[in-house]
Protein backbone atom coordinates (compact mmCIF):
# COMPACT_ATOMS: atom_id res chain seq x y z
CA UNK A 1 0.00 0.00 0.00
CA UNK A 2 1.46 3.46 -0.92
CA UNK A 3 -0.02 5.38 1.70
CA UNK A 4 1.70 3.29 4.21
CA UNK A 5 4.83 3.12 2.56
CA UNK A 6 5.19 7.03 2.73
CA UNK A 7 6.57 6.85 6.11
CA UNK A 8 9.13 4.43 5.47
CA UNK A 9 9.93 5.99 2.41
CA UNK A 10 12.05 9.02 3.95
CA UNK A 11 13.44 6.60 7.12
CA UNK A 12 15.19 9.42 9.36
CA UNK A 13 18.36 8.04 11.39
CA UNK A 14 19.19 8.93 15.13
CA UNK A 15 22.34 10.29 13.30
CA UNK A 16 20.55 12.78 11.20
CA UNK A 17 18.56 14.46 13.75
CA UNK A 18 21.82 14.25 16.28
CA UNK A 19 23.78 16.34 13.38
CA UNK A 20 19.97 18.74 12.58
CA UNK A 21 19.76 18.96 15.99
CA UNK A 22 23.93 20.27 16.65
CA UNK A 23 23.33 22.73 14.20
CA UNK A 24 20.47 24.35 15.48
CA UNK A 25 21.97 24.15 18.81
CA UNK A 26 25.43 26.77 16.99
CA UNK A 27 23.05 28.89 15.14
CA UNK A 28 20.55 29.79 18.31
CA UNK A 29 23.61 30.45 20.21
CA UNK A 30 25.06 32.93 17.33
CA UNK A 31 21.38 34.32 17.07
CA UNK A 32 20.98 34.92 20.46
CA UNK A 33 17.85 32.37 21.03
CA UNK A 34 19.17 29.94 23.15
CA UNK A 35 17.90 31.23 26.68
CA UNK A 36 18.88 28.08 28.36
CA UNK A 37 21.84 25.23 27.39
CA UNK A 38 22.46 21.94 29.11
CA UNK A 39 24.02 19.02 29.13
CA UNK A 40 25.07 16.29 31.03
CA UNK A 41 27.69 14.60 32.98
CA UNK A 42 28.66 11.52 34.53
CA UNK A 43 30.29 11.88 38.17
CA UNK A 44 30.68 9.82 41.90
CA UNK A 45 27.62 11.08 43.08
CA UNK A 46 25.06 10.03 39.80
CA UNK A 47 24.31 11.96 36.42
CA UNK A 48 24.19 15.31 36.40
CA UNK A 49 22.18 18.01 34.56
CA UNK A 50 24.27 21.58 34.56
CA UNK A 51 22.11 24.47 32.87
CA UNK A 52 23.56 27.69 31.57
CA UNK A 53 21.70 31.73 30.35
CA UNK A 54 23.99 33.72 28.15
CA UNK A 55 24.90 34.93 31.97
CA UNK A 56 26.78 31.65 33.42
CA UNK A 57 25.70 28.33 35.06
CA UNK A 58 22.14 28.68 36.70
CA UNK A 59 21.63 25.25 37.44
CA UNK A 60 22.97 21.89 38.77
CA UNK A 61 20.34 19.06 39.43
CA UNK A 62 21.05 15.39 40.73
CA UNK A 63 19.36 12.67 38.94
CA UNK A 64 17.20 11.74 41.79
CA UNK A 65 15.47 15.02 41.22
CA UNK A 66 14.27 14.19 37.58
CA UNK A 67 15.88 15.52 34.73
CA UNK A 68 12.95 15.97 33.10
CA UNK A 69 11.42 18.06 35.83
CA UNK A 70 14.20 20.11 36.18
CA UNK A 71 13.77 21.10 32.74
CA UNK A 72 10.24 21.75 32.51
CA UNK A 73 10.98 23.71 35.20
CA UNK A 74 14.24 26.21 34.06
CA UNK A 75 11.89 25.94 30.82
CA UNK A 76 9.01 27.66 32.72
CA UNK A 77 11.07 30.04 35.17
CA UNK A 78 13.06 30.99 32.57
CA UNK A 79 12.68 30.61 29.51
CA UNK A 80 11.21 27.29 26.83
CA UNK A 81 14.29 28.71 24.61
CA UNK A 82 15.99 25.54 25.81
CA UNK A 83 18.33 23.17 23.86
CA UNK A 84 21.09 20.28 24.86
CA UNK A 85 23.66 22.01 23.76
CA UNK A 86 26.91 21.47 25.38
CA UNK A 87 29.40 23.97 24.30
CA UNK A 88 28.09 26.63 26.63
CA UNK A 89 28.95 23.98 28.90
CA UNK A 90 32.89 22.63 28.29
CA UNK A 91 34.20 24.76 30.89
CA UNK A 92 32.32 23.95 33.76
CA UNK A 93 32.11 20.28 32.93
CA UNK A 94 35.67 20.27 32.61
CA UNK A 95 36.27 21.91 36.22
CA UNK A 96 33.25 19.39 37.41
CA UNK A 97 35.50 16.61 36.22
CA UNK A 98 39.20 17.87 37.74
CA UNK A 99 36.99 18.75 41.11
CA UNK A 100 35.42 15.07 41.22
CA UNK A 101 39.18 13.52 40.31
CA UNK A 102 40.89 16.02 43.35
CA UNK A 103 42.17 18.44 41.06
CA UNK A 104 40.47 20.91 41.24
CA UNK A 105 39.60 22.55 44.62
CA UNK A 106 37.57 25.88 43.62
CA UNK A 107 35.02 26.26 40.71
CA UNK A 108 36.16 29.26 38.02
CA UNK A 109 33.13 29.91 36.58
CA UNK A 110 30.64 32.63 35.98
CA UNK A 111 27.28 31.74 37.65
CA UNK A 112 23.61 33.04 36.79
CA UNK A 113 22.21 33.69 40.69
CA UNK A 114 18.77 34.51 39.09
CA UNK A 115 16.77 31.73 40.67
CA UNK A 116 17.95 32.92 44.27
CA UNK A 117 16.28 35.96 45.68
CA UNK A 118 17.19 38.01 48.22
CA UNK A 119 17.99 36.85 51.59
CA UNK A 120 18.86 33.01 49.75
CA UNK A 121 20.89 34.62 47.06
CA UNK A 122 22.96 36.66 50.03
CA UNK A 123 23.72 33.42 52.05
CA UNK A 124 24.69 31.64 48.79
CA UNK A 125 27.63 34.00 48.18
CA UNK A 126 28.37 33.58 51.44
CA UNK A 127 29.09 30.12 50.97
CA UNK A 128 30.63 30.03 47.75
CA UNK A 129 33.00 32.67 49.20
CA UNK A 130 33.73 31.66 52.88
CA UNK A 131 33.21 28.10 53.19
CA UNK A 132 36.31 26.33 51.79
CA UNK A 133 36.98 23.26 50.29
CA UNK A 134 37.45 20.30 53.14
CA UNK A 135 35.69 22.56 55.55
CA UNK A 136 32.50 22.79 57.08
CA UNK A 137 30.38 24.84 58.61
CA UNK A 138 27.25 24.60 60.72
CA UNK A 139 23.59 26.21 59.42
CA UNK A 140 24.28 28.76 62.86
CA UNK A 141 27.74 29.92 61.42
CA UNK A 142 26.22 30.89 57.96
CA UNK A 143 23.78 32.42 59.33
CA UNK A 144 26.08 34.05 60.80
CA UNK A 145 28.40 34.99 58.22
CA UNK A 146 25.20 35.97 56.25
CA UNK A 147 24.30 38.82 59.31
CA UNK A 148 20.99 36.88 60.25
CA UNK A 149 21.98 34.63 63.16
CA UNK A 150 18.67 34.23 64.28
CA UNK A 151 17.76 32.54 60.73
CA UNK A 152 19.21 29.31 61.76
CA UNK A 153 16.36 27.58 59.61
CA UNK A 154 15.94 29.74 56.94
CA UNK A 155 19.65 28.88 55.94
CA UNK A 156 18.60 25.47 56.25
CA UNK A 157 16.11 25.90 53.80
CA UNK A 158 17.87 28.06 51.50
CA UNK A 159 21.05 25.07 51.53
CA UNK A 160 18.25 22.45 50.66
CA UNK A 161 17.14 24.24 47.57
CA UNK A 162 20.48 25.59 46.82
CA UNK A 163 20.20 25.69 42.72
CA UNK A 164 23.75 25.50 41.75
CA UNK A 165 24.86 22.52 44.20
CA UNK A 166 28.52 21.03 44.31
CA UNK A 167 29.55 24.29 42.36
CA UNK A 168 28.15 26.36 45.51
CA UNK A 169 29.18 24.02 48.37
CA UNK A 170 26.19 23.71 50.15
CA UNK A 171 27.20 20.09 50.90
CA UNK A 172 29.85 22.03 53.61
CA UNK A 173 27.18 22.61 55.87
CA UNK A 174 26.30 20.19 58.38
CA UNK A 175 24.55 20.54 61.77
CA UNK A 176 25.97 21.85 64.67
CA UNK A 177 25.99 18.35 66.66
CA UNK A 178 27.95 16.77 63.89
CA UNK A 179 25.31 15.21 61.88
CA UNK A 180 25.14 15.24 58.14
CA UNK A 181 21.91 17.52 57.63
CA UNK A 182 19.71 17.27 54.45
CA UNK A 183 20.82 17.65 50.88
CA UNK A 184 19.25 18.44 47.56
CA UNK A 185 21.08 14.88 46.25
CA UNK A 186 20.44 13.08 48.86
CA UNK A 187 22.64 12.22 52.65
CA UNK A 188 25.25 9.69 50.50
CA UNK A 189 25.92 12.33 48.05
CA UNK A 190 26.93 14.63 50.47
CA UNK A 191 28.79 12.14 52.25
CA UNK A 192 30.94 11.09 49.15
CA UNK A 193 31.57 15.02 48.34
CA UNK A 194 33.09 15.44 51.86
CA UNK A 195 35.48 12.54 51.64
CA UNK A 196 36.10 13.77 48.71
CA UNK A 197 37.46 16.76 49.78
CA UNK A 198 38.96 15.36 52.97
CA UNK A 199 41.33 13.22 50.63
CA UNK A 200 41.92 15.91 48.38
CA UNK B 1 2.00 23.31 30.40
CA UNK B 2 4.51 24.63 27.61
CA UNK B 3 7.16 21.41 27.00
CA UNK B 4 11.05 22.93 27.08
CA UNK B 5 11.84 23.72 23.55
CA UNK B 6 14.21 20.76 23.29
CA UNK B 7 11.08 18.29 23.57
CA UNK B 8 9.72 19.96 20.58
CA UNK B 9 12.63 19.30 18.50
CA UNK B 10 12.66 15.64 20.04
CA UNK B 11 9.04 14.77 19.58
CA UNK B 12 8.80 16.19 16.04
CA UNK B 13 12.16 16.78 14.49
CA UNK B 14 12.11 13.37 12.42
CA UNK B 15 8.45 14.40 10.98
CA UNK B 16 9.54 17.59 9.83
CA UNK B 17 12.46 16.39 7.89
CA UNK B 18 10.38 13.95 6.23
CA UNK B 19 8.20 16.38 4.76
CA UNK B 20 10.86 18.97 3.90
CA UNK B 21 12.97 15.36 2.39
CA UNK B 22 9.37 14.88 0.66
CA UNK B 23 8.68 18.40 -0.51
CA UNK B 24 12.23 19.73 -1.60
CA UNK B 25 14.14 16.41 -2.15
CA UNK B 26 17.22 15.12 0.21
CA UNK B 27 19.29 17.46 -1.24
CA UNK B 28 17.96 21.22 0.67
CA UNK B 29 15.96 19.07 3.27
CA UNK B 30 18.83 19.98 6.21
CA UNK B 31 18.66 23.67 5.02
CA UNK B 32 15.00 23.42 5.45
CA UNK B 33 14.88 21.91 8.28
CA UNK B 34 17.61 24.06 10.36
CA UNK B 35 15.38 27.07 9.19
CA UNK B 36 11.95 25.86 10.41
CA UNK B 37 13.29 24.81 13.32
CA UNK B 38 15.28 28.22 14.62
CA UNK B 39 12.33 30.56 13.54
CA UNK B 40 9.99 28.10 15.46
CA UNK B 41 12.43 28.33 18.05
CA UNK B 42 12.51 32.38 17.71
CA UNK B 43 8.53 32.56 18.28
CA UNK B 44 8.04 29.62 20.55
CA UNK B 45 7.58 31.85 23.88
CA UNK B 46 4.60 33.16 22.55
CA UNK B 47 2.90 30.61 20.97
CA UNK B 48 -0.35 29.65 22.94
CA UNK B 49 0.26 26.79 25.23
CA UNK B 50 -2.50 25.06 23.46
CA UNK B 51 -1.51 25.19 19.82
CA UNK B 52 -1.00 21.97 17.81
CA UNK B 53 2.84 21.93 17.48
CA UNK B 54 3.04 19.51 14.41
CA UNK B 55 0.39 22.02 12.19
CA UNK B 56 2.54 24.73 13.33
CA UNK B 57 6.14 23.41 12.47
CA UNK B 58 4.69 22.03 9.11
CA UNK B 59 2.97 25.58 8.30
CA UNK B 60 6.69 27.04 9.11
CA UNK B 61 8.54 24.37 7.16
CA UNK B 62 6.09 24.89 4.19
CA UNK B 63 6.81 28.41 3.64
CA UNK B 64 10.83 27.90 4.58
CA UNK B 65 10.61 25.17 1.67
CA UNK B 66 8.98 28.03 -0.50
CA UNK B 67 11.72 30.32 0.25
CA UNK B 68 14.51 27.78 -0.48
CA UNK B 69 12.89 26.57 -3.34
CA UNK B 70 12.99 30.38 -4.67
CA UNK B 71 16.30 30.83 -3.72
CA UNK B 72 17.42 27.68 -5.95
CA UNK B 73 15.32 29.06 -8.66
CA UNK B 74 17.51 32.46 -8.68
CA UNK B 75 20.90 30.15 -9.01
CA UNK B 76 19.13 28.70 -12.44
CA UNK B 77 19.74 25.33 -11.59
CA UNK B 78 17.58 23.60 -13.31
CA UNK B 79 17.46 20.74 -10.94
CA UNK B 80 13.54 19.23 -10.29
CA UNK B 81 13.60 17.87 -7.35
CA UNK B 82 15.97 14.86 -8.04
CA UNK B 83 16.68 13.55 -4.78
CA UNK B 84 19.90 12.48 -4.38
CA UNK B 85 21.09 9.39 -3.06
CA UNK B 86 18.59 8.24 -0.57
CA UNK B 87 19.24 6.67 2.42
CA UNK B 88 21.35 3.77 2.90
CA UNK B 89 20.27 1.33 4.90
CA UNK B 90 16.42 1.30 3.49
CA UNK B 91 16.86 2.35 0.05
CA UNK B 92 15.81 -0.58 -1.77
CA UNK B 93 15.27 -0.40 -5.53
CA UNK B 94 11.44 0.04 -4.47
CA UNK B 95 12.01 2.98 -2.33
CA UNK B 96 14.19 4.39 -4.99
CA UNK B 97 11.55 4.64 -7.71
CA UNK B 98 8.82 5.48 -5.38
CA UNK B 99 10.95 8.55 -4.02
CA UNK B 100 11.36 9.59 -7.24
CA UNK B 101 7.97 9.20 -8.04
CA UNK B 102 6.74 11.84 -5.42
CA UNK B 103 9.57 14.29 -6.59
CA UNK B 104 8.19 13.89 -9.94
CA UNK B 105 4.60 14.87 -9.01
CA UNK B 106 3.53 18.94 -9.48
CA UNK B 107 3.86 21.00 -6.60
CA UNK B 108 0.80 21.04 -4.74
CA UNK B 109 -0.02 17.66 -5.02
CA UNK B 110 3.50 16.85 -3.34
CA UNK B 111 2.92 19.38 -0.66
CA UNK B 112 -0.51 17.84 0.17
CA UNK B 113 0.68 14.04 -0.05
CA UNK B 114 3.39 15.47 2.51
CA UNK B 115 1.52 17.25 4.75
CA UNK B 116 -1.45 14.60 4.90
CA UNK B 117 0.19 11.15 4.88
CA UNK B 118 3.60 12.35 6.67
CA UNK B 119 2.39 14.98 8.84
CA UNK B 120 -1.34 13.92 9.29
CA UNK B 121 -2.31 17.33 8.61
CA UNK B 122 -6.24 17.75 7.78
CA UNK B 123 -7.14 18.95 5.20
CA UNK B 124 -8.97 21.68 5.94
CA UNK B 125 -5.23 23.21 7.83
CA UNK B 126 -3.73 21.86 4.54
CA UNK B 127 -6.19 24.62 2.36
CA UNK B 128 -4.81 27.01 4.50
CA UNK B 129 -1.59 26.47 3.38
CA UNK B 130 -2.06 26.13 0.28
CA UNK B 131 -4.30 29.14 -0.19
CA UNK B 132 -7.34 26.74 -1.52
CA UNK B 133 -10.33 25.13 -0.72
CA UNK B 134 -10.53 21.87 1.58
CA UNK B 135 -11.87 19.85 -1.14
CA UNK B 136 -9.30 21.16 -3.04
CA UNK B 137 -6.84 20.10 -0.98
CA UNK B 138 -8.29 16.69 -0.33
CA UNK B 139 -8.37 16.19 -3.86
CA UNK B 140 -4.83 17.22 -4.51
CA UNK B 141 -3.10 14.24 -2.48
CA UNK B 142 -5.84 11.75 -3.69
CA UNK B 143 -4.29 13.04 -7.13
CA UNK B 144 -1.00 12.48 -5.71
CA UNK B 145 -1.67 8.79 -4.63
CA UNK B 146 -3.17 7.96 -7.67
CA UNK B 147 -0.06 9.02 -9.84
CA UNK B 148 1.96 7.56 -7.27
CA UNK B 149 0.18 3.98 -8.04
CA UNK B 150 0.62 4.37 -11.63
CA UNK B 151 4.06 4.96 -11.42
CA UNK B 152 5.19 3.40 -8.33
CA UNK B 153 5.22 -0.41 -10.93
CA UNK B 154 5.44 -3.44 -8.39
CA UNK B 155 8.12 -4.62 -10.50
CA UNK B 156 11.44 -3.52 -9.26
CA UNK B 157 13.87 -3.03 -12.89
CA UNK B 158 12.23 0.01 -14.04
CA UNK B 159 15.36 2.26 -13.92
CA UNK B 160 16.45 4.33 -16.79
Amino acid sequence: MITSDLTALYPVADGDITRLHARLAAAADRDDLLDVAYRTVDSPVGTLLIAATPVGLVRVAFSSEGHDAVLQNLSDRISSRLLRAPTRLDAVARQLDEYFSGRRHSFDVPLDWQLSKGFRRAVLGHLAADIGYGTTASYGTLARLSGSPKAVRAVGTTCATNPIPVVVPCHRIVRADGALGGYRGGPAAKRTLLDLESVG
Amino acid sequence: MKPPFEKVVAQHGATVLRVVRAVLGHADADDAWSDTFLAAMKAYPDLPADANLEAWLVTIAHRKAIDITRATSRRAIPIADTPDTPSRDHADECHVDLSEAVAALPTRQRQAVAYHYLAGLPYAEIATLLDTSAAAARRAAADGIAALRRTHAPKTESTT
